[in-house]
């Protein structure tokens, strides 16, 4: 997972070029539209960089914050096969957590000062992950239909401006397919199994469905802005594209299940070719995503309370002649 | 605190975190490493990404999980960031003539044509020529 992360619209289009080299903008503009990628060294206008940090950040956190909910389930999952599955798919994520924090480690942030501003509640990371996993049924839903939005989004972004972030995105996304494959076959074996186990899975899709609707962010402004940072190849595609592209492979395959998706407005409009849907409670997202959720303080405790118990370790290890050097690509 | 679902959460003493403190201290996290990874016996190893570790034994650790675990591995190497020197992209014009040496490609020298201008002037049989019309006749 988990890629989507929420841009803020609300500065000054102008502002984000304000002070920058005509010449060298010109430049890095036309680089971009030739399609070539931006290397860390490579100028840069200062919003390009800031919006990146940004952007890889919350993705970065999004995995290691994502490992959470589902990591408590490994204990807990029915069968060995099924554990060692789940231990692989956490592990996986937390890998994409180091992979991003590298390819925004190129742009000059340093991991001490991200991981800071996670803990602190100064970066955000995906609001699902804001939410428990109630049952066995919701982390079968989460790593089928979350990775499935996150895959999405992932995907879309792979084809960006940023070198090192679109390297790191390719892994991922080749990872990703076994996470996707893992949740739908956990999905179907409930779907398809006793009374209780079915309705085990439907309560589970029940109570995530908003989350999903949320996941890939409010409907977009289309704002100068939001046109400079698709120019730049920083937004690839507007929050309701992905939504939509999300509807429209993967509803059908719940409706291939018999389960019911809890929106009885939800359907393909033939003639505009476009889902028609309730538009999720946002008044929520935005309360959850400044961290008024049922998870975010236990999330960022538990982060705290790893990263604290663990410093002595670090601390003893960092020999007198270590010289931190931003990482090359 | 709200009770956790998670009971392994519930028995840690997890810390109030509303002081804003700076929790890691710079070089917490070490230093970066460049990871190279070799995927069969006899391949080059190719830059993969990057690790941080407080040395190059536990880099090599940590590479192996993070780039190892996944796919087919041979070997791997780890080189500390600060001892790559790299050229720079703007120098890249540096390259630019590169193409343009068409006398280091093998396929820009070609002197059949001169060979058998003279072969004809001069009465020389063309070997090949001979093997052409056996091959029809036969
Ligand atoms: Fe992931
Ligand atoms: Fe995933």
């Amino acid at each position: 997972m988990y890629g989507n992360t929420y841009i803020e619209l609300s500065d000054k289009a102008k502002s984000l070029l304000e002070g920058e080299d005509p010449q060298k903008l010109a430049e890095f503009e036309a680089r971009i539209a030739a399609g070539e990628k931006i290397e860390p060294k490579d100028w840069m206008p200062k919003a390009y960089r800031k919006q990146l940090i940004r952007m890889i950040e919350q993705h970065a956190h999004s995995e290691i914050v994502g490992a959470l909910p589902e990591g408590t389930w490994i204990t807990r999952a029915p069968g060995f096969r099924r554990k060692l599955a789940l231990m692989a798919k956490v592990q996986d994520e937390v890998g994409h957590a180091q992979l991003l924090y590298s390819a925004a480690e190129t742009l000059g942030k340093t991991r001490e000062n991200m991981l800071n501003d996670l803990i602190n509640g100064k970066s955000k990371y995906s609001n699902v992950f804001n939410y428990p996993a109630l049952t066995w049924a919701d982390t079968a839903i989460i790593s089928w239909l979350i990775d499935a939005g996150a895959i999405i989004n992932q995907v879309t972004n792979s084809k960006g401006s940023y070198g090192p972030y679109c390297r790191a995105l390719e892994r991922i996304c080749s990872e990703e397919s076994f996470h996707l494959k893992y949740g739908h076959d956990n999905v179907v074996f409930l779907a398809t199994g006793t009374p209780q186990q079915r309705e085990m899975v439907q309560e589970a899709l029940n109570r995530w469905w908003q989350p999903i609707m949320h996941f890939h962010g409010p409907p977009d402004k289309i704002s100068d802005h939001t046109e400079i940072l698709m120019r730049w190849k920083v937004k690839m595609a507007t929050n309701d594209d992905m939504r939509e592209r999300f509807l429209d492979e993967y509803v059908p395959k719940i409706w291939d299940l018999g389960l019911t998706i809890p929106d009885q407005k939800l359907k393909k409009n033939e003639k505009t070719g476009k889902w028609e849907y309730t538009e999720p409670d946002w008044e929520e997202f935005k309360r959850v995503i400044n961290g008024d959720g049922p998870c975010n303080k236990e999330r960022l405790q538990v982060r705290r309370w790893a990263v604290e118990r663990g410093a002595w370790v670090r601390r003893a290890l960092i020999k007198a002649d270590s010289k931190y050097t931003v990482p090359l690509a | 605190m709200k009770k956790s679902i998670d009971p392994r959460i519930n028995r840690l003493d997890l810390p109030e975190n509303k002081d804003g403190k700076e929790i890691l201290h710079a070089l917490e996290e070490w230093e970066t490493y460049e990871v190279f990874h070799q995927k069969k016996r006899g391949d080059q190893h190719i830059h993969t990404g990057i690790v941080h570790a407080a040395n190059p034994e536990l880099a090599l650790i940590m590479a192996k999980e993070a780039f190892g675990r996944r796919r087919q591995t041979a070997n791997l190497w780890v080189v500390r960031s600060k001892d790559v020197t790299a050229s720079l992209y703007e120098d890249a014009d540096i390259f630019l003539t590169t193409p343009e040496k068409t006398y280091r490609e093998a396929s820009d020298y070609y002197c059949m044509d001169r060979i058998r201008k003279y072969q004809q002037e001069h009465g020389i049989k063309d070997r090949k020529e001979d093997r052409r019309k056996k091959k029809e006749s036969d």
